[in-house]
């Protein structure tokens, strides 16, 4: 893709007359243009309003900050601005042990979850890469398909499954395998399931394609030159689908992080996670500023997954080419 | 080729694929339960799709999502088809790496900081919280989602036919139109689609950015959701999966008769 520059760069295009080529160029300008102003408008700016009020005192108005960094007063307003920064919103989150817990708990859920999404996931997406491939097609449409139904549906249809008198319950007591309901849901349990079943797809997938395209001799020599069949799978399974593992783990740890709806809706109000953290601190506390430092911190606790992910994003696209 | 395919294949398949479904396909049956009780089966009932037609909350809410999907759904396309185009066919300008990060990045962002953020920003220039909020949130959510799929297309497309149609004086405004946009039309409606699911789907970002007189159906469901699960909620949840899965059914089959089309015009352009 590198030696094809802008399209009007090309020789067939020098013959043309000055003004269609001064269009094309006007055309394919406005084509970067409006969707790059728009991302830096609505998503990157914010970005640097939300950093500005994590950094401003709070305050019982509305909105509920007192404003750092005002431009109304032009550019000299936005520099003397800043001596009024402060970094009191940071100082308290390090003070209150809550936060530092739900940053951590959210990280340890979200590790677990993506271990057990890769546990579950991995053996779908083999049986699916080895199947005939004439059903390839439709058991992949079969595991897009939930992702087309909502999210939140998809968590609420297990609050029915997993309460005390749920569905689970009474299958399991009505086999006799338990004599008293299990307590499942609103606990920690529960927002394991609750992730591994949301974000299953999300795992699938990379996985899918990256073992469907893997050379599945290699197994049969290791397996005639006696290699026994989990070997063979550590040897040569496992390494050849990694890009999908990694793509995959990305793709379930990052929102993982920051979930809301499954703890919040499974997970009760005892447990903690800093997506709920911050959700509570704007909506309940009304504390702006302090949802911002919340929202800067598990940001930056993101990053460099993030960049991970766009890595293996821009690698995947030089394998396609 | 089925030799390959073993037992443990087979069955991890199978119970994945019953993990994924069996929660939805319970959640449908017990909307047609005439018990109050969602978890157990009292016989066969409508009355909660009938009851839930009367709830004018619920009908207005669904009113108000159903424009801001459209509306954001379309705006998004028309965006995330030009960032794909971008993304694809300009890989020199100032700033692409920052331009392909704020693509890729609102895909695995948490909702709760895109939200927040978004809020934040409407409030920053004194803009109303409402119906319009909320669009301009989804677009920006969406569009990053559209770029992806339509950019996937745009990979594996044939430049040939557009410098063909280049060398035969067409000009570059021209060739979009008669030969790139029918071309990858197939995944601008996907693109389409997908931005109007996640517009339905959509609390977390909703709930931020929306105002008064502007609730969403996903925020009011939540709400509900709240104080109690109710076979009302099972019936609105099973009317969204059935509209959305009308509406992929409905985009497959047509994805499926224009593929079907192309090889047979294929086949007599290869004979002719």
């Amino acid at each position: 893709m590198s030696n094809i520059a802008i399209t009007d760069a090309g020789p067939s295009t020098s013959a043309k007359p000055f003004l269609t080529r001064l269009a094309g160029g006007f055309v394919s300008r406005l084509v970067i243009i409006v969707p790059y102003l728009w991302l830096l408008f609505f998503f990157f700016i914010p970005f640097i309003i939300v950093f500005k009020i994590s950094l401003s005192q709070s305050a019982i108005a509305m909105p509920p900050y007192t404003p750092v960094l005002d431009f109304r007063d032009g550019i000299s307003g936005f520099f003397s601005g800043f001596r009024e920064l402060s970094f009191d919103n940071y100082v308290w989150l390090t003070q209150d042990a809550l936060y530092f817990k739900a940053y951590v708990t959210s990280v340890i859920i979200a590790a677990i979850s993506t271990v057990l999404t890769l546990l579950v996931g991995f053996p779908i997406a083999y049986g699916m890469a080895r199947a005939p491939a004439t059903i390839r097609p439709t058991l992949l449409m079969l595991v897009i398909l939930p992702f087309w139904t909502s999210f939140l549906i998809r968590v609420y249809a297990w609050i029915g499954i997993l309460k005390p008198e749920g569905l689970l319950n009474q299958l399991l007591l009505s086999l006799h395998i338990i004599n008293q309901p299990l307590i499942i849901l609103n606990t920690y349990t529960a927002i394991f399931i609750g992730i591994v079943y949301s974000y299953l797809p999300f795992m699938v997938l990379p996985l899918y394609s990256s073992l469907e395209k893997m050379d599945y001799s290699l197994i049969e020599a290791a397996k005639d030159l006696g290699c026994p069949p989990t070997a063979a799978f550590w040897k040569i399974t496992f390494p050849l689908s990694l890009p999908g593992v990694i793509a995959g783990c990305l793709l379930v740890f990052i929102p993982a992080v920051g979930e809301f709806v499954i703890p919040d809706l499974l997970g009760g109000s005892q447990t903690l996670m800093i997506g709920k953290t911050l959700w509570n601190e704007f909506f309940a506390n009304r504390d702006w500023p302090v949802s911002s430092a919340v929202a800067v911190i598990l940001l930056l606790l993101l990053i460099v997954p993030i960049m991970l992910f766009q890595q293996a994003q821009a690698r995947a696209q030089e394998q396609d080419k | 080729m089925n030799a390959t395919w073993s037992r443990f294949n087979v069955t991890s398949v199978v119970l994945g694929f019953a993990f994924l479904y069996l929660p939805i396909v319970l959640l449908i049956v017990f909307s047609f339960n005439e018990s109050k009780l969602v978890t157990v089966w009292g016989g066969f009932s409508t009355k909660w799709y009938v009851s839930l037609f009367h709830n004018q909350g619920l009908m207005d809410a669904t009113w108000v999502t159903a424009r801001v999907g459209v509306i954001s759904a379309t705006v998004a396309t028309v965006l995330g088809t030009l960032a794909a185009l971008t993304l694809t066919r300009y890989t020199r300008f100032r700033g692409r790496i920052l331009f392909s990060g704020m693509v890729f990045a609102p895909l695995v962002m948490p909702e709760v900081i895109t939200g927040l953020s978004l809020l934040l920003l409407f409030v920053a220039i004194g803009l109303d919280r409402g119906f319009f909020t909320v669009t301009l949130a989804h677009i920006t959510l969406t569009m990053c989602f559209v770029a992806v799929v339509v950019q996937s297309r745009l990979v594996s497309f044939d430049r040939s036919l557009e410098e063909a149609a280049m060398d035969l004086g067409a000009t570059p405004v021209k060739t979009f139109f008669q030969i790139t946009l029918p071309v990858i039309a197939p995944a601008i409606v996907s693109g389409w689609m997908l931005a109007f699911t996640l517009s339905l789907d959509d609390l977390v970002i909703a709930s931020f950015t929306s105002g008064p007189g502007a609730t969403t159906l996903p925020m009011k469901i939540y709400s509900q959701v709240r104080l109690g699960v109710t076979p009302e909620i099972n019936a609105a949840c099973t009317i969204l999966i059935a509209v959305v899965a009308v509406g992929v059914v409905i985009a497959s089959i047509a994805n499926k008769r224009r593929e079907v089309q192309r090889q047979l015009d294929e086949q007599a352009a290869q004979r002719g």
